[in-house]
């Protein structure tokens, strides 16, 4: 058993690489080169665990390894940019299932005291991160009415779901018992599953990160039962930094975990009480004629340019109005298109080059001296009425396109954006609606800027 | 030296505290792609997996661990494209 002497040394490069990868992954120069590191570490780690001395059922790892690895290689490779969100919360949620299965597998061998502890908690949060993730997935897939659901009692309820769980962990971890370890899994994934059915899909984001770090969580907790050192260490850093991001998101959209939680935000339509002004639509020709001759454009882009697929599109508008001399900059909103970032990479994918997208802070400023705000599938982002105390969204950081001149707004039909509100920025007077398929609109204005 | 249960409260409360304060200063464009990143690192839970399975003996074991496997697996691989192909248009962009 030469190999196993290996084993230890490699776990604790392993460690040291997933670091470096992290902070290597926090800056946009180096972070394509973090995920090497961190490929190349996970690939010497799973090599020397084969080496640990008393393994068998070697044949039944490799079925499985290539079955799971396999379907989520290949789901990975084929599934649409805008599809992302909802992949990062099925491959997370199945960690989770893994490190539940772990926790399982130990208090089913008769694991009692401190390691029966680790095992019931890294069970129970692993159960709650499957079943949870599940629920973030069909939401955000479309597969689930993506509206919170509410009904009454219901956190009541999930703290007596909750509670039982957690009794039947503990209990499952003093008295080894294999009905009660059944009756702790199925608590543990139907609290998992109801306490994200009251969660809408504007604050998915959000949760996905929560569970995220709760993986790592179950992981390290998995780590302490079997006593595996590269387990602790990877996953208390992946608790530790995802709780972080997890933070970070909120703060972006101005929403606190708690309310996101037990908020059951976005449930009811809102009455939108009387707003003045009316919606004003706009033909694509005097759309593009206005865009044509502004000196500044300053193109939003939101959840709906993301589900059009139309960034490849925006990316020829950009071009074509450079080419008319007008300057155009990208507004990008921190939760745009539905998490954090995302939108950076749709543009990105378009080829739009880095150096035309601006965050919140940077372009609010240059809004007043704006000729047109060209808001793309975008609403909520923009929604004035977050600086009006009372409204629901008060509070939320937007991005201030009321300033601009004038305001085009492309819009699929007349609905409500996630929160259900209306949006006043909508029936202002120098606002102009043009109705439409985002990929379709920008294709009418492409094609009509050729005759400005 | 330290042993046990002490050994393993600092190595955790220390990597607890290198979580944090790697990311701490992560530009807003950058989370989606940490987020997928840090996905991908508690995959880790594969070796966790493997132990599990490999000492494994009744029937109900082996079911329990070659699920564990799978589900880790999946996560390692898909949590690895995921990353990757975001981050590729990143590179993409800067070009």
């Amino acid at each position: 058993m030469s190999a196993s002497i290996l084993i230890e040394p490699v776990y604790l490069l392993a460690c040291v690489s997933f670091i470096l990868a992290l902070k290597r992954m926090s800056r946009p120069q180096t972070a394509a080169s973090g995920m090497v590191f961190a490929g190349l570490a996970m690939a010497a780690a799973i090599a020397v665990t084969f080496a640990i001395p008393g393994m068998r059922n070697f044949a039944l790892m490799a079925v499985a390894m290539a079955l799971g690895g396999g379907a989520a290689y290949y789901a990975a490779k084929k599934v649409a940019m805008t599809g992302m969100p909802q992949m990062v919360a099925i491959y997370n949620g199945m960690g989770g299932g893994a490190a539940g299965a772990i926790g399982a597998l130990e208090l089913l061998r008769g694991a009692t005291g401190v390691a029966g502890a680790f095992s019931a908690a890294g069970g129970i949060i692993g159960a709650v991160s499957i079943s949870g993730s599940v629920i973030a997935f069909l939401k955000l897939q479309g597969w689930m009415r993506e509206k919170a659901i509410v009904y009454p009692l219901q956190k009541a309820s999930n703290l007596v779901l909750l509670a039982a769980a957690v009794a039947a962990g503990a209990f499952c971890a003093i008295h080894p018992s294999r009905e009660i370890l059944t009756v702790f899994f199925l608590l543990s994934t139907a609290f998992g599953f109801l306490m994200t059915v009251p969660i809408g899909g504007a604050d998915m984001p959000v949760v996905i990160s929560l569970y995220n770090a709760l993986t790592g969580v179950a992981v390290a907790m998995d780590g302490f039962a079997i006593g595996n050192f590269a387990m602790m260490i990877a996953g208390t850093l992946v608790g530790a930094a995802g709780s972080l991001l997890t933070l970070l998101m909120a703060k972006a959209m101005n929403r606190s975990i708690p309310s996101i939680l037990f908020g059951g935000f976005g449930a009811t339509e809102q009455d939108s009480g009387d707003i003045a002004g009316s919606l004003k639509s706009i033909e694509p020709s005097d759309a593009a004629l206005m865009l044509g001759y502004a000196g500044k454009v300053i193109v939003i882009p939101g959840y709906g340019l993301a589900v059009a697929q139309a960034q490849q599109k925006v990316k020829e508008l950009m071009d074509a109005l450079e080419a008319k001399g007008v300057t155009v900059k990208f507004g990008i909103h921190p939760v745009a298109g539905r998490m954090p970032g995302h939108m950076d990479v749709l543009l990105a994918e378009a080829k739009v080059p880095y150096d035309h997208l601006f965050d919140r802070d940077e372009i609010n400023a240059e809004f007043s001296n704006a000729d047109v705000a060209l808001v793309i599938g975008a609403n909520d982002v923009v929604n004035p009425s977050a600086h009006r105390a009372g409204s629901p969204l008060y509070g939320m950081p937007i991005l201030d396109a009321e300033q601009a001149k004038n305001v085009i707004v492309l819009k699929r039909g007349k609905g409500r954006g996630f929160a259900g509100i209306e949006n006043e920025l909508f029936y202002k007077d120098n606002t102009r609606m043009l109705y439409g398929d985002a990929q379709e609109s920008v294709s009418k204005l492409i094609q009509a800027l050729k005759d400005v | 030296m330290i042993t046990g249960m002490w050994a393993s409260l600092t190595i955790v409360i220390l990597a607890a505290f290198t979580g944090y304060e790697v990311i701490s200063r992560v530009p807003v464009m950058l989370h989606t792609p940490l987020m997928s990143g840090s996905n991908f690192i508690h995959g880790i839970v594969l070796v966790g997996a493997m132990i599990a399975l490999g000492h494994a003996r009744t029937p109900l074991e082996q079911a329990v661990g070659f699920v564990a496997v799978a589900l880790a697996a999946a996560n390692v691989a898909g949590g690895y494209v995921v990353t990757d192909r975001i981050l590729r248009m990143f590179c993409k962009a800067k070009e």
